[in-house]
Formats: structure tokens, sequence, C-alpha cells
């Protein structure tokens, strides 16, 4: 009976292909079996790095330095990142990274922030122009500069110094933090500002008043960006930093060497417990804000 | 604005308007001074001063030769500079498999994911997580999981017969290469599947019910409907895909350091540049670097605009 009832519906519409799988609970998941395996690979695959880097923070060197590998220690320990933690550049380097970046950001929202309103809100010739400058900025080869920026900033004095890093890290924050924001205040409805101008409000009191409120989330998604992108740079930061003292994060996570014992095998423990230190706080904010920074990139990346 | 507009004798409210709009223009570049400045001061002028720099002999200790001006010397010696044109090559394969690799696994990633299912949320935040951890930090947990003797992807393929022996993934000048680009596949894959899924939510969902009453199978949806319609999603990610391969550094840094047999254009001109203090030299190889993506940019632009005509 049912295979007649099956054989009118499949003539009916041609696309039922598989409908006898369907029809049973186990068969349902058969054919959604080869979807979920997808889907599991992509977590592993995504997901297995920082299990490692987990799993090898926590292995004792004796255990780390063997073979067969263990997957999981029998002994987890903790001494990894103490040892990290006690390396004094190390150290210095979170707290440098975060002087650099969170300077970065706040700068680069406060002119930022500004430079949209004005592209945002306003009509006037050349703004298309600024708009274009600051879209081919978002991808201009920082590496094109590299000389130029090294003979300035030794003229200036800043070698060596983390102003060297805040002040040329704006290139790439800045032109990005305006053309995310830019959308975000495009997208506010038109007549907003009016009744504040009939008012008698300034345009700067219209844009701290009324607009700036209103465009919070963008400033929380656009200054994580910047933040990131910032905290993750490394050419410029090899570049211009020399003294230990004076690291940002990524240099500091590659210039581990071994104490005392074997002077010849790399810390590996060390540094993926480091490693796992520096993406714990990236991945937390990530998580959090997932949702904004997805639209925050979509509006970076597909609009333009 | 429109509200504000009442009827009035046309010449007078053509000059009011006229004088808003200047009030506008006056208003709007003032707000624009402090941003314009900043990307004047580093990014425009250091532009310029690259290319000066690049028809000078300038070394960054001044003083051991004075600076003069060269002409097209710098150019000449690069046009024969092998080691400048391996990096070149060198950048260009790892750009070419690396954005291939991507788009194709992101594209793949983006179908499954624009699927409904259970956990889509937590799949999508799973994916933010490799992009954004540092490159440099992604680059040593690579390393250390391509290591010779206690790594684990050495021990799963022989466990799993795949390898007859363990291999030195990093060192070894035949799959160097292709581990620099395991690294940032794994980082960017995600990342290139969030864009091109962003496209897909983009499509309304009525266009494939149309078809499928049609009779059109998946796989002829996919062809006609899901790939026209992703068109523009697709360029501008292969676009800002392309433009950050071609200026890679991180990751050949953390690998090779500057092994001579694994340059990338970036790392030759930072070493250029930095290690050996050849300013001018390293000048003239920037201005190639950036001529190089110009091509690249100029060759996708025109294409974009043929296949939207």
């Amino acid at each position: 009976m049912s295979t007649a009832a099956e054989a009118t519906r499949s003539a009916a519409r041609p696309v039922s292909r598989g409908h006898w799988l369907r029809r049973s609970p186990l068969g349902r998941a058969l054919v959604k079996l080869p979807f979920w395996l997808l889907i599991a690979l992509i977590f592993i695959y995504a997901l297995f790095p920082f299990y490692w880097a987990v799993r090898s923070a926590i292995t004792p060197d004796a255990q780390l330095f063997t073979t067969p590998i263990h997957y999981w220690p029998s002994h987890p320990t903790l001494s990894n990142f103490r040892e990290a933690l006690s390396t004094s550049f190390f150290r210095k380097a979170l707290l440098n990274s975060t002087i650099v970046a969170g300077s970065v950001t706040l700068v680069s929202l406060a002119i930022g922030s500004v430079a949209a309103y004005a592209l945002g809100r306003f009509r006037f010739r050349g703004r298309s122009a600024v708009m274009y400058l600051m879209l081919s900025m978002t991808i201009f080869p920082q590496i094109a500069i590299l000389g130029a920026l090294y003979t300035m900033i030794s003229d200036f004095h800043l070698y060596d110094r983390l102003g060297a890093l805040i002040l040329t890290y704006l290139i790439f924050t800045l032109p990005f933090t305006i053309w995310v924001l830019t959308s975000f205040m495009r997208a506010l409805p038109g007549d907003l500002e009016e009744a504040a101008y009939v008012d008698g409000a300034t345009p700067l009191q219209v844009f701290y008043k009324v607009l700036l409120p209103l465009i919070a989330p963008g400033l929380v998604t656009t200054g994580l960006l910047a933040f990131i992108a910032a905290w993750n740079e490394y050419l410029y930061a090899v570049s211009f930093i020399q003294t230990p003292g004076r690291y940002t994060v990524p240099i500091a996570i590659t210039s581990f060497t071994a104490r005392g014992g074997n002077a010849f095998q790399v810390p590996w423990g060390q540094i993926m417990a480091a490693t796992v230190i520096v993406t714990l706080p990236l991945i937390a904010a990530t998580l959090i804000l997932q949702r904004r920074i997805l639209a925050g990139l979509t509006a970076g990346a597909v609009k333009g | 604005m429109s509200s504000v507009a009442t009827p009035a004798p046309a010449p007078r409210r053509r000059r009011r308007r006229t004088k808003l709009q200047r009030r506008q223009t006056r208003i709007g570049w003032l707000l624009l001074i402090p941003s314009l400045a900043v990307v004047a001061f580093v990014a425009i002028y250091p532009l310029g001063k690259t290319v000066y720099q690049s028809f000078t002999n300038q070394e960054f200790l001044a003083g051991i030769t004075p600076t003069e001006w060269v002409g097209l010397d710098n150019y000449r010696t690069l046009w024969h500079d092998t080691i400048f044109r391996d990096a070149v090559v060198q950048t260009i394969k790892f750009t070419v498999i690396t954005v291939s690799f991507e788009f194709v696994l992101g594209l793949i990633i983006a179908l499954v994911v624009n699927s409904s299912f259970k956990g889509r949320g937590l799949m999508r935040a799973v994916m933010l997580v490799p992009w954004a951890i540092p490159t440099v930090v992604a680059a040593k947990m690579w390393q250390w999981m391509l290591d010779d003797v206690y790594g684990v992807v050495n021990d799963l393929g022989v466990r799993l017969h795949i390898l007859s022996h363990s291999h030195a993934w990093i060192s070894d000048p035949a799959t160097s290469l292709g581990a620099v680009c395991a690294v940032d596949i794994w980082k960017t894959t995600p990342f290139v599947a969030l864009l091109l899924l962003a496209g897909l939510q983009v499509i309304p969902g009525d266009v494939y019910e149309a078809a499928s009453v049609d009779g059109a199978s998946k796989w002829q949806q996919f062809w006609r409907i899901t790939l026209p319609l992703l068109r523009p999603a697709i360029l501008v990610t292969l676009i800002f895909r392309t433009l950050d391969a071609l200026r890679v550094f991180d990751v050949f840094a953390v690998f090779f350091g500057n092994r001579p047999d694994t340059q990338t254009m970036a790392i030759y001109d930072q070493s250029t540049i930095v290690g050996d203090g050849h300013v001018g030299y390293g000048a003239a190889i920037s201005v190639a670097i950036f001529l190089i993506i110009a091509v690249f940019v100029v060759i996708y632009v025109t294409f974009m605009r043929v296949t939207e005509e």
C-alpha cells in the first residue's frame, strides 16, 4: 500500500528522490548523516589547533618531549603558565600591547567618528573622493612605506618606542574605522538631527548628543576590530622595536628561548601557554560580540 | 531636509540652498581635517617619500655613505636581482594556492552553514575564532603541530598509515610552501566562508522555490542561481584575499626567518631595509611591490566591470 502511494506521489512530483528514506526516523538520520559529518569536520578543523595548544600548555615537559605522543596529559600542570608569566618580556608585552592597541583604538574612534559624521550626514563636494581615498587606504600594503616610515621614525626619535607603533598603526585602523562608522551613520534615519537644529543646536552638539549615542554599538564593534588588528600586527612591531622590555605580544611569542636544562630544545610548553593566554581574551570578546562583529566585517567588506 | 521646504519664491529658495550647501561643505571639510591630516602624515607623505628614496642610495646609518641621487640604478639592479625574482614567484605561488583553497573550502562551508540546523549560531561563532587570533600565534601553533619529532601531524599521519615515517614539513624545501599555506588556509578559510555566507543570506528564498517548482535540481540551482547571484560577494572576497596574500609576511617570518629559498616580497623588502639598512634599494622593492599589487587590483576591477555588463 505504501509503495502504491509512493509511486503516485513520485509520479506527481519528480523531485522526490530518496523519499522512502525520509519516512522513518532512522532513515531521516541516515540522510542527514553526511551533513552532520561535514559539520563535525568543520568544527574539528577550526578548533583542533586550539585544543592542541591547550593540551601542550598543560603537559609537563617530561611528557611533552616524548614519543609516542600523549593526546591528553596524565598529570596536567600549570607550571608552563607560571613560567610564561614569570618571563619579564612576556609580562611587559601584555602591557605594551594593551597600551598600543588601546591608544590606537581610542584615537581612531575619536577622530574617525567625527570624519564619519561628516561623510555620513553631510552633503558636500569631494565627499565621495574622500570615501574612495579611505577605501583605497584599507587595502594599502603596509610594506610599501616601511622604509619611509623607518627613516621618519628615527628622525622623530621614536625608534624603539611604543609611540612609533601607535602612530603607524593608524594607517590601517583609521581608514577602516571611518569606512565602517560611515555606514553606521548613514543607516540612521534622515530627519534625526532636524529637531535638534530647530532647537538651535550646533553641528558638534548634534554629533555627540544625538548621533554618537545612537551609533554606540557601532563604536564598540569597530573599536574591537581596530583593537584586534593592532594587537595582532607584526611587521611594523618587529621593524621598529628592539628592546625586549618594549616588545608587543606577537614579538614576545616568537622570542621564547630555553632557560637551563636542554638549551637546544625550544620551550614549546611555555610558548603554547603564552599562546593560550594571549588568545583567550580575544576569543572571549569575539564570542560575546560575534553578531556585531559579523555585521561590522561585512559592512567593511561586502558593501565595498 | 524636504520637510523644511515650504513654498517660497524660487530665486530666494535657491540662494538659501546654496548658502546651506556652502555651510555644509565648510563644516564637512572641517570635521575631516584631523583624519585627513593623519592619513596624509602616516600614509601619503611616506608613500611619496618612498618613491623619492627609491631613486637614491640612502642607507639607514647615514654618514657611512652620503645619500645621493642615483636615478634608475636601484631599479636596474632590481630587474636583475634573482633573489627578488624568486620572492615574487614564491609570493604568487602562495597567493594562488591559498586563495583558491580558501575560496573553494570557504564556499563549501558557507553553503553548509547556510542551511538551517540546530547549533548554527554556535557554528558561526566557532568560525570567527581562527580569524580573531594573531597570525603570529597561529603560525607558532602550527609550527609546533608540524614539529618533525614531537608534532601531532606526523603522529596522526603515522598512526593512520598515511605517512610511513615522520617528515620535517617546514625545513624540507619540497613541503615548506605547503606548510605555510596550511596555516594561512586554516586561519582564513572560516573568514572567507563568513563573507560568502553574508552574500548567500541576501539571496531571496523564493528564487529557489520557483526554480524547484520548475524542476531544477539542487545542482542546477547552485550553478544557475547561487553562483551568479553571489558574484559580487565572491569578487570582493577574492580581491581582499588576493591583496592580503600578496603582502604576506608574518607566517613566513615565523616559519623561516629570512631563509633565502623561502622569502616572500615583503620578507625580502623588510630584511633589506631593517636588516641591512639599504633604505634606497628597499624603497625600490617597495615601489615594485606596490605596482605588482596595483596590477592585480586593475585586473580584478576590469574583470568586475566586464562581468557586470
